[in-house]
């Protein structure tokens, strides 16, 4: 497997500058509409990709699952996102925005495309803004902004709680622009089933219509995936329903490497789990630790007292709680990053010092010292619609008790192998946003996914597709049709695929293979990993996997709107991907960010990275159903960073 | 708890569909509603019966792909809160619940409690952006927005497009989802240079989807899940009597 980075020579600053100014190739403007380019996915990556290529003159076509584009999983986001503007005067910088990045993905990530992701953070929002988002602002007009963990800058822009919505909103304002002038065509309620290769370029997909079964075949000059994270392969997560690794590990059957696919992020607040009729995880927004301590009783003996409801936490004095994060990392406190966080939280329920009712699986998030200091209005302003969520979900108000919260998972590092044109080691698959792997290393900061999203769709796809096209060359553009090789192959394989799921005809329902698939994943390959436990994990998926095959149940027909055949196919794949996550994790014999192998810990506990034998990104190739993946390593070389053991203390 | 549904059932847009009872039990009152379809469904699959086809996708209240009609009301009986988002804990053991899609000529039904929400698309289609190229527009700062308008359009903009605003509307009327999108922008002074053509264009893209037109009745406003308000509607009405005017002498800009 070719796993050149290609990155560009040159100082790291001038890197990105030099590459587009004069490697990249062009294409005409009269030339671009002979080039046909598939974007799969309209969130923050696919949605502005797909704007902005249309905008150049190329014809797009956009495919998402949902009924209309402006429901992708990016609209989720909460808090913010990152730019290195320096608009509060407190030291930020592009190089410090990249560092911190770098950084709190515990050296995991590749130089040049973090640096690249902070050199362009301060063109989205000026382009954002353009657009109509309607940013927060201070009283003079300006942009305000918050503080985020990792970070000992404000550097985080913000609009309410809702960041995520109203960028994304944005984009798919200038997606529906492109649509409306005919430069794209939108395909909703289309799910991706496989990715057709010619001569080995990617040069189509096949795609099933949800509404009327259609499996339906479209050429292109080549593929764009913004297709997003892999989350639900734990079942429960803060990912929307419908999220899912099936285009991406369609990529990866078709010989795309996969990634770093046992980084996940766990995000440490929560609201903790409660009861198996649970279908999703729903998160309170990082914001919150602004102004929110986290805490648990210093006794294990107050604490069982608390989950029982014997003991109202408020009464609880002082000097009897545990700040744990203010004890353990003084510098950051409450705003340390999200793995660490995550970590202190399980490390306290496994003390015995939990509160949740019930499991136990739970820690405070408390207002009452900000209320007290800023008083309730200020809170309100801040935090009223996130109060507002809380209350809806658990009946509680946060405005008089403290939250719990408890980690969960969240977000995936990993993903589809790139370099640093964002294409695949296939030529013609570009992938972009949480679906590939290259920014965060091992682990995310906050308010740093709506920043790469949009930096790879806005401002590096666009002029790295064109690179691809351009050296293609214009007698290719638009030659390849929906009945070259390679296309029928691909669409029987489909076919197939569909008839013996719904052929099965088992007992067991595909959501409660999914639950179980859920649970293998969190017990061995959650917050804390060890080696039995993912040896154990690798045992238990494949078995799980062949009983599905067995014993699933998918009612309905192929041509009609089939929702539990779209959840078998999705599930099907998760029970592939997670096993290749398990031997992921279990490969990386070490610690790092969100990847926490409990026998590489230090004395109080911390990850202990191996940099001699791990500072490389491993890539994944498919061998094949039923062999197992070869490993290649892409080593990481840092020209400007050196190695350190993270400290947030 | 134990629950009597009466679920709209209905194979596709070209057949009728019609009620159909089942008997829900062992509901726990900190599950949400969709979860408790879920567990219908689970237990339909398990009698070998079609589950219940809805839309949901983020199930955390802003993604606006779930839209239920629960006992007649949009996204049932809570004040601002979509159904992913509604638990049943406001529910009592022994409850008959009424569950239908959203009811509305240009919403054809797709699937059971699936509905067709294209129009809603196409309405932005026409007029709900502002022209900006990607590339290097001037530093986000030196436009200066005041707090105050920079809010309005927030609250018009926290929008999820999910049109239970049409499905409350006797009339059948999008007004409430084309102002709020209408007026964001044109509340922006970025949205200043096609206000005109915005407010022309997504009128009439709204008129020729088949929505019906806005009689003051006001339910759009009681059921909106994000609290979008009417006077976004007269701001509308405002911005596009002004357009029509000036469009008149050949001054719409």
């Amino acid at each position: 497997m070719n796993l050149d980075s290609k990155i560009p020579e040159g100082p790291l600053s001038e890197k990105w500058t030099n590459h587009k100014g004069h490697n990249l190739k062009l294409v005409n403007p009269a030339n671009r509409r002979k080039y046909h380019v598939i974007v799969v996915g309209s969130g923050l990556a696919g949605g502005a990709a797909a704007a902005s290529l249309g905008e150049q003159g190329y014809q797009v076509s956009c495919f998402c699952y949902q009924d209309s584009p402006r429901r992708a999983h990016s609209i989720a986001a909460q808090g913010g996102i990152n730019a290195a503007k320096n608009y509060q005067n407190d030291g930020d910088s592009v190089y410090r925005l990249f560092y911190d990045t770098i950084k709190g993905g515990d050296y995991r990530a590749r130089e040049a495309n973090v640096y690249r992701l902070a050199e362009v953070s301060n063109n989205i929002i000026d382009q954002m803004v353009a657009q109509g988002v309607p940013f927060a602002r201070e009283y003079g007009g300006m942009l305000d902004n918050r503080s985020f963990g990792g970070a000992q800058v404000s550097r985080t822009f913000y609009a309410r709680g809702q960041t995520g919505q109203q960028l994304l909103l944005g984009a798919y304002q200038q997606l529906s622009r492109q649509i409306g002038l005919g430069q794209v065509k939108m395909y909703n309620r289309h799910e991706m089933l496989d990715l057709v290769l010619v001569d080995g370029h990617a040069k189509g997909i096949i795609t099933r219509n949800m509404v009327n079964g259609k499996i339906e075949r479209w050429a292109a000059d080549c593929v764009v995936l913004c297709t997003g994270g892999y989350g639900n392969t734990f079942f429960l997560s803060t990912n929307a329903q419908g999220c899912n690794v099936t285009a991406a590990f369609r990529a990866y059957k078709r010989g795309a490497g996969f990634a770093n696919p046992c980084y996940t992020q766990i995000h440490p607040t929560c609201i903790p789990v409660h009861g198996d009729q649970q279908s999703k995880l729903t998160l309170m927004s990082e914001s919150l630790r602004n102004d929110g301590r986290i805490w648990v009783p210093k006794s294990k003996e107050a604490a069982e007292k608390v989950r029982k409801g014997e003991l109202d936490p408020g009464a609880i004095p002082e000097e009897e709680r545990d700040y744990y994060l203010e004890r353990k990392y003084p510098s950051f406190g409450n705003l340390a990053p999200r793995d660490i966080s995550s970590r202190s939280a399980k490390e306290a329920c496994d003390d015995g010092r939990g509160i949740a009712p019930g499991s136990g699986l739970g820690v405070f998030l408390d207002f009452r010292d900000a209320i007290n200091r800023l008083g309730e209005n200020v809170i309100a302003e801040r935090y009223g619609n996130l109060f507002e969520m809380y209350n809806r979900i658990t009946a509680a108000n946060p405005y008089k008790t403290p939250m719990m919260i408890y980690p969960a998972v969240h977000y995936t590092m990993g993903g589809l192998w790139v370099d640093y044109n964002l294409e695949s080691n296939i030529p013609g698959l570009f992938v972009g946003g949480e679906a590939n792997f290259s920014d965060h290393g091992a682990n995310r900061l906050g308010a740093s996914a709506l920043m790469q999203g949009l930096a790879d769709g806005y401002f590096v796809l666009p002029y790295t597709v064109g690179d691809y096209l351009g050296r293609c060359g214009i007698h290719s553009a638009g030659k390849t049709k929906s009945d070259a090789p390679g296309f029928s192959e691909a669409e029987q394989a489909v076919k197939d695929r569909i008839t013996r799921l719904l052929n099965i005809k088992g007992k067991e329902s595909p959501r409660s293979f999914h639950q179980r698939l859920g649970h293998i994943m969190w017990q061995y390959c959650g917050m804390a990993r060890d080696k039995a436990g993912l040896e154990k994990a690798i045992e238990l998926i494949p078995e799980l996997r062949k009983e599905f095959w067995e014993n699933v149940k998918v009612l309905g027909e192929e041509a009609e709107l089939n929702q539990e055949l779209e959840r078998a196919g999705r599930v099907a794949d998760f029970l592939e991907f997670g096993e290749l996550m398990c031997r992921d994790a279990l490969m990386r014999d070490e610690s790092c960010g969100g990847h926490f192998r409990t026998e590489h810990q230090s004395a109080e506990g911390e990850a202990v990275r191996d940099d001699d034998n791990f500072a490389f990104v491993g890539v994944w190739e498919n061998q094949g159903d039923d062999k197992p993946p070869v490993l290649h390593k892409e080593q990481l070389v840092y020209e400007e960073v050196k190695f350190t053991t993270r400290s947030y203390k | 708890m134990d629950l009597h549904l009466r679920v709209w059932r209905q194979k596709n847009s070209e057949t009728s569909g019609k009620f159909v009872n089942y008997e829900l039990k062992g509901v726990s009152e900190d599950s949400s509603f969709l979860e408790m379809l879920d567990i219908l469904n689970e237990q339909l699959v398990e009698k070998g019966e079609e589950p219940v086809a809805f839309d949901h996708d983020c199930r955390e209240g802003i993604c606006g792909m779930c839209s239920l009609v629960i006992n007649g009301m949009a996204h049932g009986p809570e004040r601002a809160t979509t159904v992913c988002q509604l638990h049943m804990r406001h529910y009592s053991d022994g409850d008959t619940i009424t569950i239908e899609p959203w009811r509305a000529k240009a919403f054809p039904v797709v699937k059971d409690l699936i509905v067709d929400r294209g129009a809603f698309d196409r309405i932005i289609q026409a007029g709900g952006f502002i022209t900006a190229r990607t590339g290097s527009p001037q530093d986000a700062n030196e436009l200066l927005i005041p707090k105050p308008i920079a809010d309005k359009a927030m609250d018009a903009a926290a929008c999820i497009g999910c049109g239970a605003c049409v499905a409350a509307c006797p009339n059948g009327a999008a007004m409430l989802f084309t102002s709020a999108k209408c007026s964001q922008l044109n509340l922006l002074p970025q949205g200043q240079p096609e206000k005109d053509r915005r407010s022309l264009a997504m009128v009439a893209a709204m008129d020729s989807e088949g929505f019906g037109n806005c009689t003051n009745y006001g339910e759009c406003q009681a059921v909106c899940p994000k609290e979008i308000t009417l006077d976004f509607i007269a701001k509308m009405n405002r911005d596009y009597a002004g357009a029509r005017i000036r469009h008149f002498f050949g001054k719409a800009i």
